[in-house]
């Protein structure tokens, strides 16, 4: 079996980091081999975060290169099209439908771009709005979770190994939050709302 | 048992409490911080944050003495603090394993230099241990105890960002009980003046020479033999790029880096008929087989930065992968203070003042860049204040009138080593102004706690040492604490010190913005009031941005309630509200 490369990209705070060691628990509670990668520090305080897991049979690097991604989550518009490049050209792209203004955005140096959502289209993005399922599952927070269910979609791994590991990651009284969160995502894609 | 997933740092905090480690010791640094943290929840250990590195070595080097196994932990630039006790320590030895953990940022994610501590090998003359990933850091760091102990030296076990902070797949063991012989009066071993000294110098030779045999049956050192063509020396985390980008290569990989296991160098040489060293950074093994006398080709990969794959694979001129175009003109997204991060006030009265502001490490260090662009340097920790008070007086010798001088250092980084710097200025008649930046905790790292936090890294309640104290009892006459959210009363108190001469400290005392336990509601602008002037703008508060016509727009759900917006509009127009639907940013 070769190796998957999954890498989740957002703004720092948005729980990226949570969601990959879900994704990376669910990957090792299959069996594979797992390496995930994540940079904490300085870019948290708002910046461009991104993590990699990565799980097969075996695998060295915990880290990949521009095309290696056989799937891109973003949590925002601007980091999908900021990491879009790290996508294999048939890899499947993720992307929450929320733009999130960066400090030049704010301060008026950068204009808001536009077109995002049809230039992410023309590369085969679904979307979906993971802050609207998550309060639809009535868990504000666990926005991160919304897109790990829309992510299983596309991969291998049984929905019942995600629930069992979402329901050890997550803080006691949240799991039936994040539960929730987790079907809203999966049914999103699996319904054919968001997936292309 | 079924395997684990640990970080990097979490299987070093797993190896060293396997090894029977009973006191765990560092400072706070990305990428190491997680490593005492993992290791203070685990039972039977004493861990604790020291105010610097220096501190936490000198008090592993104790506990060691004893017969303690003991662990101390830093990021690279925190082991040139650390410096001064490690450059004889290899002289004094051991008694307890000691393992000193250094974690190197290549790539400088949150870093201000990338050094390449390998050097530190065999400039202190310690031998250096360098794991590829978490199951080996657990292993390694489980048996660098014991390797200390055999040779009479500490260990220094070098990870790497993406060891550190990259998981994989570990199997965890028991913990095995240790315990050396208590302390024993031994001059000739621990008392290094110089008579002593010159011995221990002559004795450390004899144990390089045994630590050079250990390195030649180390089994962290693999060779792996394929197509004998090509034979790739590497170490650490490299090594995983160097299998995926060529899978075909023969490797050894160095699990000891100093002393080099030079005669299994020298045989895998002879193996292969091309040599060349990956390596990240500095091209230390690559020197170091040089000196050898072998013939190694040159790495075309390069030496600023992080490796990877594909970087490996560049440059053995594989072909690149097929990509999609990247998207261009896109908004940069750097990282930016919190909504209402109380060192935002400071920064704007700065800024008013016009003053020259010698910065230092932590969160505020993001006040150098635009909105705020009130910070003018950032060196090292505590290096604000020896550079404030250089440049006033030497500014002042000439007698020209120049913007005043402002030193900001945050309440950890006093602790790790602003204190003697406020110590010179006082002594040397310094004329500067000094704000401590009291946030109540070591935020950029992931909020430690400190020595001004009233509490320990095991949570027990710790003595309230008072900051405005410190500074008076260092001689300081002129010493105010101000709150930063309340501007004009920061500005106004900022005025006076830089006004009075000598030197003068404000403490600026609030919480971190993401500890502040109290919910204030949030503001929010009115459309008709405001008249887009974008001074509220000005502040960088990533809550508040500006709508197509240049009024301003508070996003509700990040604003914390600090108040600083309102107080700088002149128009009144930010209001209060309440919170709306609480959609938060995940988890």
């Amino acid at each position: 079996m070769s190796v998957t490369s999954v890498m989740l990209v957002g703004v720092g705070g948005q729980g990226t980091i949570l969601a990959s060691d879900v994704l990376a628990k669910v990957a090792a509670a299959s069996g594979l081999d797992v390496k995930l990668s994540e940079v904490h520090g300085m870019s948290q305080r708002g910046g461009s975060v991104d993590t990699v897991v990565r799980f097969g049979e075996k695998v060295y690097s915990p880290t990949i290169d521009p095309g290696m991604a056989d799937h891109l989550v973003s949590f925002e518009l601007i980091e999908a099209a900021r990491w879009l490049h790290w996508l294999k050209p048939d890899g499947r792209l993720v992307v929450n439908n929320r733009l999130i203004a960066s400090l030049p955005m704010l301060t008026g140096d950068c204009g808001i771009p536009t077109g995002l959502e049809a230039a992410l289209a023309y590369e085969g993005a679904v979307f979906l709005d993971a802050e609207e399922l998550a309060c639809e599952a009535g868990s504000p927070r666990s926005a991160n979770i919304v897109l790990m269910g829309a992510l299983s979609v596309g991969l291998p791994f049984p929905a019942d190994v995600w629930r069992q590991v979402i329901a050890k990651r997550v803080p006691a009284k949240t799991v039936d939050g994040n539960l929730a969160a987790f079907e809203r995502g999966r049914k999103a894609c699996a319904d054919g709302e968001c997936d292309a | 048992m079924a395997p684990t997933l640990l970080s990097g740092n979490e299987a070093i905090a797993r190896g060293a409490w396997e090894a029977g480690v009973r006191f765990g010791v560092g400072y706070p640094g990305t990428p190491s911080t997680e490593i005492l943290i993992a290791l203070a929840k685990l039972p039977g250990v004493r861990c604790e944050w020291a105010p610097n590195e220096k501190v936490a070595l000198e008090s592993a080097i104790g506990a060691s003495m004893a017969g303690h196994r003991s662990l101390v932990t830093m990021k690279h630039v925190g082991l040139n603090v650390a410096a001064d006790p490690l450059m004889t320590l290899a002289y004094t030895g051991v008694s307890g394993g000691l393992v000193v953990l250094v974690a190197d940022d290549p790539g400088m994610h949150s870093s201000q230099n990338e050094q390449d501590s390998r050097h530190w090998g065999p400039f202190g003359k310690v031998p250096v241990l360098e794991p590829s990933d978490s199951g080996e850091a657990l292993a390694m760091v489980r048996d660098a105890f014991g390797l200390s102990e055999r040779l009479d030296m500490p260990i220094l076990v070098r990870s790497t960002t993406r060891l550190s902070h990259g998981k994989s797949l570990v199997e965890v063991g028991e913990r095995a009980e240790v315990r050396g012989s208590p302390f024993r009066k031994s001059p000739s071993k621990w008392v290094m003046v110089p008579g002593n000294a010159r011995g221990r110098r002559v004795d450390l030779e004899k144990r390089l020479e045994r630590a050079r045999a250990e390195s030649g049956s180390c089994s962290y050192t693999v060779e792996e033999m394929r197509d004998p063509a090509l034979g790739i020396v590497c170490s650490g985390v490299v090594y995983q790029y160097v299998r995926e980008a060529l899978p075909d290569a023969s490797t050894l990989r160095i699990g000891m880096s100093f002393p080099l296991p030079e005669e299994r160098v020298r045989v895998f040489a002879a193996k292969v008929d091309r040599l060349i060293v990956v390596e990240e950074l500095d091209p230390y093994l690559r020197s170091s087989l040089a000196a050898m006398g072998l013939t190694v080709d040159p790495m075309a990969a390069p030496h600023v930065g992080e490796l990877s794959t594909g970087k490996v694979a560049a440059a053995f001129g594989v072909a690149p992968l097929e990509t999609r175009e990247p998207m261009h003109d896109l908004p940069a997204r750097p990282p930016m203070l919190c909504a209402g991060c109380p060192h935002r006030g400071v920064f704007v009265a700065l800024r008013a003042m016009g003053a020259v502001v010698q910065g230092d490490i932590g969160c505020y260090a993001l006040a150098a860049a635009p909105p705020l662009s009130a910070m003018d340097s950032c060196v090292d920790m505590g290096a604000s204040i020896g550079m404030a008070h250089g440049m006033s007086l030497a500014n002042a010798v000439d007698g020209e009138v120049r913007p005043p001088v402002v030193a900001v250092i945050g309440d950890s980084t006093f602790a790790h080593s602003g204190m003697t710097g406020l110590l010179n200025s006082v002594y040397n008649n310094g004329d500067e102004t000094i704000v401590i930046l009291d946030n109540r905790t070591t935020a950029m790292t992931g909020h430690q706690d400190n020595p001004f936090t009233g509490r320990t890294l095991m949570g027990d309640p710790a003595p309230d040492i008072d900051i405005e104290g410190v500074a008076r009892a260092l001689g300081v006459t002129s010493v105010v604490t101000v709150n930063p959210n309340l501007l004009k009363p920061t500005a106004k108190a900022l005025a006076e010190a830089v006004a009075s001469p000598g030197v003068s400290v404000v403490i600026a005392k609030a919480p971190c913005a993401l500890l502040d336990k109290e919910q204030h509601d949030p503001f929010a602008v009115d459309e008709e009031t405001c008249n887009a002037c974008g001074e509220c703008v000005r502040l960088g508060c990533p809550a508040i941005s500006r709508d197509p016509a240049g009024k301003a727009v508070i996003d509700t759900a990040q604003c914390v309630g600090c108040r600083q917006c309102v107080q700088v509009c002149r128009y009144g127009a930010i209001i209060r509200v309440g919170r709306a639907c609480d959609i938060g940013s995940g988890l």
